[in-house]
């Protein structure tokens, strides 16, 4: 089923376009890594995915409707938005956080509900983060923040969670819970969309991937397909050498280095 | 680290969270009494209490006529005016420093105080009546705060609130300048003391006919921001991620700037530059409930009530002559402030 259509799509800020003639798919119980270099234009697009920015030509569908008729509350039924995890102003303790998610299915003047609570209860059970709901979120580790704000998102509710670079701020262990975490959503039928600079990131965890340039699309499609050593070099401007266990069959790619 | 005493500690932390909002009402009750009973004319409490009783049932209190007096033309309405001041600036205070994401900020960040005080020290050097030199206090701190916004609007970059925070920086100081020219070319005999009493804020000879303009403005800014309290949480957030949240952060943001604008206007008309108490209180509420506004708000209107009638009380009591407000309100607020800035160093909570 198709979550997320995008057509013609051209994007960027007025009077400075990004990118354009892009297309992008996203269909339920599936994960979209958007890959390239910094400054291709990933967030920028993502923005516009999420209804952030409006877009400057071209049609996005979300679940059949046109994304620039919903209202913002309507949206963030349909999709969650997962920032880069940055410094909160305030000490909100975790659940407080996570039951901002429920923003969208609260009236204007309500207090949050039973269901709310519930929900945001769930959440962080979900994320296995229940015995930090107590915790301020300015003490938490990068990783246990993100995962909060994963858990803000599930409260949500919704069919589309797009994360702008989930891992970027999580040391190596971390980056594989995280992701792990993230990744057990798909089973739901939810559709995930994350940015990654790291082709590595986009092999391991998407099922499919979309190349970004200069704010146009290099290539599109299944992982297996679209990434190899040839196509990552020219995304990236650079010689990158791909290596292959031979017995898992498992890839990896390198940026250039020494060759002893 | 026993996790036994940090999970011991938490509770505490709890309890006290929970209880936060009726200490804060057990406190300003409390004033309330203490403000009723002292004075240059010391009232008992059993006498205030059959004073207001008898304004509520209908019948002739069995007192004194000087103390019915006291309680309801002289002590009644400055009571009632220093609780709707307070409350009104800890609680415009506090939605302020949600929407800039900024502890640091007060209810006069986008120039209300002084557009208002240009306005007052305007009438004052004009020589016009009470009503018309408060008139002018409250139309110049919503025109001060009206040119911030469309300054801001007009210049809006990529960061809305830091340009409106620095177009009301800029537009304050020219205010400032304003006022500074009226005084060097007031009367230094009669018109220069009334503005510099004016410019430090007081409460005395607050009428009961004072109320109504204040009261109008007052409740209807601070309701309007109790009402929206359970969404301030999220428009603290950075814009885009309130915005993904499903959140329509600009009629929101428009409307928080405009009720705590128009209570702080309606204050400063009332009762001149009080400084202070808007910055401080919602921190000691921040302290008293931690950070969700849906808690923070009535807890720090409440407290804010206390904290503005105590200090009115001192004010009034602690010298033979009236010490102005806004002088008292640093006294007091540098030190809590500091204490809090030692606490909080961390994180704000």
């Amino acid at each position: 089923m198709t979550l997320l259509d995008a057509a013609d799509l051209a994007f960027g800020y007025p009077g400075r376009e990004i990118g354009r003639d892009l297309s992008v798919h996203l269909a339920a119980g599936e994960a979209l890594a958007l890959l390239g270099p910094n400054g291709g234009g990933k967030t920028t697009l993502l923005k516009t995915l999420l209804g952030l920015l409006p877009a400057l030509a071209g049609t996005i569908r979300v679940e059949g409707r046109p994304l620039a008729d919903l209202t913002a509350r309507e949206r963030a039924r349909a999709m969650a938005y997962v920032p880069q995890a940055g410094a909160s102003a305030f000490a909100f303790t975790a659940r407080a956080v996570v039951l901002m998610g429920r923003t969208s299915r609260t009236g204007l003047l309500s207090a949050p509900s039973r269901a709310d609570h519930a929900a945001a209860e769930a959440a962080l059970a979900r994320m296995g983060i229940a015995h930090l709901a107590e915790r301020p979120v300015t003490r938490l580790s990068g990783g246990e923040r993100q995962l909060v704000l994963v858990a803000r998102a599930l409260a949500q509710d919704p069919r589309i969670v797009v994360l702008d670079e989930p891992t970027a701020s999580l040391d190596f262990g971390n980056q594989g819970r995280v992701m792990a975490e993230i990744l057990r959503l798909r089973a739901d039928g939810l559709g995930l969309i994350f940015t990654t600079h790291d082709p590595n990131q986009a092999a391991r965890y998407a099922d499919r991937a979309l190349l970004l340039r200069g704010g146009s699309a290099l290539a599109a499609g299944p992982v297996a397909a679209v990434l190899d050593a040839p196509t990552l070099g020219r995304l990236y401007g650079a010689p990158v050498e791909e290596v292959r266990d031979t017995g898992t069959g498992a890839r990896a790619f390198l940026p250039q280095g020494n060759s002893r | 680290m026993s996790g036994i005493a940090h999970a011991a500690a938490s509770a505490g932390a709890r309890a006290i969270r929970l209880g936060g909002p009726w200490l804060a009402l057990l406190a300003l009750v409390l004033a309330a009494a203490l403000a009723f009973g002292v004075g240059r004319y010391p009232v008992s409490l059993l006498d205030v209490a059959r004073v207001l009783l008898g304004r509520l049932t209908g019948h002739a209190p069995d007192v004194a006529p000087a103390v019915e007096a006291v309680v309801l033309q002289i002590r009644g309405p400055r009571i009632a005016a220093a609780i709707l001041i307070g409350a009104a600036l800890s609680v415009a205070g506090t939605a302020f420093q949600g929407l800039f994401r900024n502890p640091l900020v007060s209810p006069d960040i986008l120039g209300a105080s002084s557009g208002a005080a240009l306005g007052a020290v305007l009438g004052i050097w004009l020589s016009l009546g009470v009503l018309a030199i408060e008139g002018l206090a409250f139309a110049g701190g919503l025109l001060a705060v009206a040119c911030v916004y469309g300054l801001g609007a007009a210049l809006s970059g990529r960061d809305p609130v830091l340009v409106l925070v620095l177009a009301g920086v800029v537009i304050g100081s020219l205010l400032g300048a304003g006022v500074g020219l009226i005084k060097y070319l007031a009367d230094p005999y009669n018109q220069l003391p009334a503005m510099t009493f004016w410019l430090l804020g007081s409460l005395s000879g607050t009428h009961p006919s004072d109320l109504v303009p204040l009261a109008g403005p007052v409740v209807l800014g601070t309701g309007l921001l109790l009402l929206l309290r359970w969404r301030l949480d999220v428009l603290s957030l950075p814009d885009e991620e309130a915005r993904s949240l499903g959140l329509a952060t600009g009629p929101l943001r428009i409307t928080v700037v405009a009720a705590a604008t128009l209570v702080t206007a309606a204050s400063v008309a009332a009762a001149g530059i009080v400084g202070w108490v808007g910055l401080v209180v919602p921190h000691l509420a921040r302290f008293l409930v931690g950070p969700g506004f849906g808690r923070l708000i009535p807890t720090a209107a409440l407290l804010g009530a206390g904290t503005l009638l105590t200090i009115d009380t001192l004010a009034r009591t602690v010298a033979p002559v009236e010490v102005p407000l806004g002088i008292l309100t640093a006294v007091v607020g540098t030190p809590v402030f500091l204490w809090l800035l030692a606490r909080a160093e961390r994180d704000w909570s």
